[in-house]
């Protein structure tokens, strides 16, 4: 997934219209559940050793510790 | 044992009954007794942790056993756990996806190579509907044929013959959580009861499957129903009692509540110890966000035998390598497969 994130990946709120220091913390212990381009919510699959999180839009964000 | 220790065992008598008949018997705190622990002030609870720390190596040995666990199935649950952000019935942000046969042995492959000898297949089901036991039957035919590691399961609750077909592929552990005392419970789950999850771990039992049950503690629950839980917990005598503190989640009806404070949490692991003494005590999920790093090892110093090295279901752990490291600085040995506490 490429592009500028708009929304929080976490509430799926604007980036620009709250303050998202409490989601940017949780985002240390949990995947993104929002797109954070479109705001949908993604399909997460949390795996023993990392993640991955699809939109039906803008495709897979995936991470691997 | 410093002065400060010695002197709350002498000001708090329920820690030298302890050290007699848990440490010395091996017979477990009675419900009253797990009250008088959970009710010590912060300045015992050091001495608690010792306490509780050499009642688990006694009974237990050195060995810390490793487990990684991941979601076949996440989402869309018919049932209503508050604490759950996988309940259909909430406005909780997750949705429903299922793992597929080679991903689901790719997450074993992961798990084995951290040193875990456990991994665990979970879903959010009430029970196991036909494709899940259809795609139970592959996956641990396929994880068996792939990695060295024992297959545990959790999947709800379960009828007689569901059991048996488990027991048959070979799935050596059964997860069925309690969740919380008989008492609170329905203050937990409406969409079914404590009684029908204790069926369910009967069954497992007589079976000859291993049983894991635990559940969630800081849900607002009282001390004396925590206490009553540890209680229920040791009279079905369970294998493994997994010990999760609640991490609240967004849109569920305990999203709101508080974490709990880490010398809370302390004294908890050390009640259950006390409670449980030869009983596989793991670590599970919440101790991130409740205990931090320092409490993660004064836990392992406290009564825990056992961790979820990883991620969990739907939130992310430590990296397997930090616990990993932490156990070696504490010169505790990763148990190995086929070897038993």
């Amino acid at each position: 997934m490429a592009g500028t994130a708009i929304y929080c990946g976490r509430c799926g709120l604007g980036l620009d219209v709250s303050e998202h220091g409490a989601c940017v913390e949780a985002l240390a212990l949990e995947p993104p559940r929002f797109c954070p381009r479109c705001r949908r919510r993604m399909t997460v699959q949390v795996r023993p050793t990392g993640w991955t999180a699809r939109c039906v839009e803008h495709g897979d964000l995936e991470v691997t510790e | 044992m410093s002065e400060t220790t010695t002197a709350a065992s002498t000001t708090y008598p329920i820690l030298a009954i302890a050290r007699t008949q848990v440490l010395g018997e091996g017979a477990g705190l009675t419900q009253a007794q797990i009250v008088e622990v959970l009710e010590l002030p912060d300045e015992a609870v050091p001495e608690l942790l010792q306490l509780a720390h050499e009642t688990r190596l006694r009974w237990c040995g050195p060995e810390v056993e490793v487990e990684g666990i991941v979601s076949i199935k996440t989402g869309g649950c018919p049932e209503d756990c508050h604490f759950c952000s996988q309940s259909g019935q909430f406005t909780s942000p997750v949705r429903s996806v299922w793992l597929d046969i080679p991903a689901l042995v790719e997450a074993a492959l992961e798990t084995a190579k951290t040193g875990a000898t456990e991994f665990c297949i979970v879903a959010a089901v009430r029970g196991p509907d036909a494709r899940l036991m259809s795609q139970m039957r592959e996956g641990v035919a396929a994880i068996k044929a792939a990695v060295d590691i024992n297959v545990a399961a959790s999947l709800g609750m379960l009828s007689q013959a569901q059991v048996d077909d488990l027991t048959e592929m070979g799935v050596h552990r059964y997860n069925h959580n309690l969740e919380t005392a008989r008492s609170y419970f329905p203050d937990v789950v409406t969409t079914h009861t404590w009684e029908e999850r204790w069926s369910t771990l009967t069954m497992v039992r007589d079976a000859g499957m291993e049983v894991c049950c635990g559940g969630i503690v800081g849900m607002g629950e009282t001390l004396a129903q925590r206490a009553e839980f540890a209680a229920q917990l040791s009279e079905l005598e369970p294998d493994e009692v997994p010990l999760n503190f609640l991490n609240p989640r967004p849109g569920t009806p305990f999203g709101d509540q508080p974490v709990m404070p880490a010398a809370e949490a302390l004294r908890t692991i050390a009640a259950f110890r006390l409670a449980l003494p030869r009983t596989i005590l793991r670590y599970a999920g919440g101790r991130e966000i409740t205990l931090g790093d320092l409490g993660t090892r004064d836990g392992l110093l406290g009564g825990v035998n056992a961790v979820i090295v990883g991620n969990y279901l739907t939130t992310l752990g430590r990296p397997p390598a930090a616990d990993l490291a932490l156990l070696e600085e504490l010169s505790m040995p990763v148990k190995v497969l086929n070897a038993t506490l």
